[in-house]
């Protein structure tokens, strides 16, 4: 559906996109991430035929992003960031004034008005000013632009940024649902918005793709396992010695930041295959050291994301 | 074509949420006025070409702050990019924006036809120069328009909009009107001060349709708008 080759930017002396390459098939939700500069507006923007590439190019539903700009703007919602708006406007009449832009006739406006407002809640606002809106209700409104003409394909840049937790949990909901019908390229810095909704995930950093695949893929290929966290009450390098000793540990590191001295946290890394927790707890007790918690935590996208974007970050100097 | 009558309309709504347009349109209202006002005397000729006259100074200055936020706020407020991703072109646009200010302009000289309803109840008025008059006007107010949209454009400060186009707009009406008044002009300035936005106004207001003239105001308003678009898509070749 989206289709990106050696796409290029550069502003003046600034390399802000670096060749990049990648596809998205249809029905995929994709997820753009990278720390703040790191090209994923200015892929955007590209791509939805705000800026031309200084080189390279790229498809949208088999349209060339600079030479049928027009149809692809055509099959493309896009939520920009920041989402500019005209904030003299009503709710209602905005949406209205987008539609007819894009040639909507009056009954399919009417229609699809409807369905987008319902679906972006924005019932009870819809003759309220734009600019009288909190950013959550604005967010909605450029949410609500850009599902208005039922697109094939939707570009959201940061779509749940300014939301409070409530909104951004319906937000990533409602993207879900998406899905499927739509295909959806996202760009976002928060890490468990990725992991809530995307198939697959672009992790970009300097202008370039540093790492892609399933949220569970890239999880996996930096080698970052699962860890077992422990708090007892007892001598902390007793206790060290003592969970180095149980079988299947492979590595104890204690984790500083207690108040108390005599309360130990300590994370615990598995040897491939083993189950350590019932061991170390049962260590602990025969010690008679009080265990207050014992908790196994999966690796998270943020530790690989950390360390692609360090990896990256330190090659560059 | 029908995406710009969808801009325009946007465009010339917006007017009437802005303060600024009305305090532009109490002061050419008033302006008007007080020139009919003046002129509306037992004795005096039943025309309106005072009114005409002086309206083209009075849109030196009001044209600019009518215009200034066309092109300039979309760019300091990133809405020129939700408008330029949907499936619009700059010309569509330009035009767009062009039709909803001289639309708002239209507006403004309703109701000097009140003036003309008086001419006729107290009077018996030629309406031949009338009407030659309000052509012109809108000739002029369309160039104007154009000018300020222009200015509009490569800015993001409207008060930068609107210093530039009051500075356009004064040289080629004010300043060639003034040099004009200069009895011992070389025959070239003459013919240069000649073509001064004035100068061929009046000829409108005087009641003298001349084609030339038409043409003059058609093809410099097209000019202008023509040069807003390609700064519109030089935004492509950054």
């Amino acid at each position: 559906m989206i289709s990106v080759s050696q796409l290029t930017k550069v502003y003046g002396q600034a390399l802000a996109v670096d060749h990049i390459s990648f596809e998205v098939a249809q029905g995929q939700i994709v997820g753009f991430l990278g720390p703040n500069g790191a090209g994923k507006s200015t892929t955007l923007r590209m791509l939805t035929c705000y800026l031309p590439p200084t080189s390279g190019g790229a498809t949208v539903d088999g349209f060339d992003i600079f030479h049928q700009s027009e149809q692809v703007r055509r099959n493309m919602g896009y939520l920009p960031e920041n989402v500019p708006l005209y904030t003299e406007m009503k709710v209602r009449e905005y949406l209205d004034f987008r539609g007819r832009l894009r040639k909507m006739d009056r009954a399919t406006r009417v229609r699809r008005m409807g369905y987008v407002m319902d679906r972006c809640w924005l019932k009870g606002v819809e003759h309220k000013t734009i600019g009288h809106l909190s950013k959550g209700y604005r967010q909605r409104v450029g949410l609500a632009d850009a599902l208005l003409h039922d697109p094939k394909v939707l570009i959201l840049d940061e779509p749940t940024v300014g939301l409070d937790p409530t909104q951004i949990r319906e937000t990533r909901k409602l993207i879900a649902d998406l899905g499927g019908d739509h295909t959806l390229l996202l760009s976002t810095h928060i890490l468990p918005e990725v992991e809530a909704v995307c198939g697959r995930v672009i992790v970009i950093s300097g202008g370039k793709i540093v790492a892609q695949g399933s949220p569970e893929e890239l999880r996996n290929s930096r080698k970052l396992s699962a860890r077992v966290l422990v708090e007892c009450r007892g001598p902390a390098k007793e206790v060290e010695q003592a969970l180095t000793r149980v079988s299947g540990v492979g590595a104890v590191e204690l984790l500083d930041g207690q108040a108390d001295r005599s309360m130990v946290t300590a994370a615990l890394r598995p040897r491939e295959g083993y189950d350590i927790r019932e061991e170390v707890a049962r260590t602990i007790i025969q010690h008679g050291w009080p265990l207050r918690e014992i908790r196994l935590e999966h690796a998270t996208l943020e530790e690989f994301f950390v360390q692609v974007t360090a990896n990256q970050a330190m090659g560059r100097v | 074509m029908s995406r710009s009558i969808v801009i325009a309309r946007r465009e010339l709504s917006s007017y009437f949420y802005s303060p600024i347009a009305y305090v532009a349109m109490t002061l050419f209202l008033l302006v008007a006025g007080f020139l009919f006002w003046r002129d509306f005397q037992p004795g005096k000729p039943v025309a309106m070409r005072t009114i005409f006259d002086w309206m083209v100074w009075l849109l030196v200055f009001i044209v600019p702050v009518l215009c200034m936020g066309l092109l300039a706020q979309e760019w300091a407020t990133g809405t020129i990019e939700t408008l330029m991703t949907a499936p619009v072109d700059e010309t569509e646009v330009v035009l767009g924006k062009f039709l909803g200010s001289l639309g708002f302009f239209v507006v403004l000289l309703i109701p000097t036809l009140v003036y003309v309803g008086m001419l006729a109840l107290y009077g018996r008025p030629d309406y031949g120069p009338i009407f030659s008059g309000y052509l012109g006007v809108v000739l002029v107010g369309g160039l104007f328009i154009a000018i300020g949209l222009f200015c509009s454009s490569w800015t993001r400060s409207q008060v930068v909009a609107a210093v530039a186009a009051a500075a356009i707009l004064f040289t080629v009406t004010i300043a060639p009107w003034w040099a004009g008044q200069q009895t011992a002009l070389p025959t070239f300035w003459r013919k240069v001060v000649d073509q001064g936005v004035f100068t061929r106004y009046t000829d409108f207001s005087k009641g003298v349709l001349d084609l030339g003239n038409i043409i003059f105001f058609l093809v410099a308003t097209a000019v202008f708008l023509f040069v807003t678009i390609k700064v519109l898509e030089s935004r492509r070749w950054k």
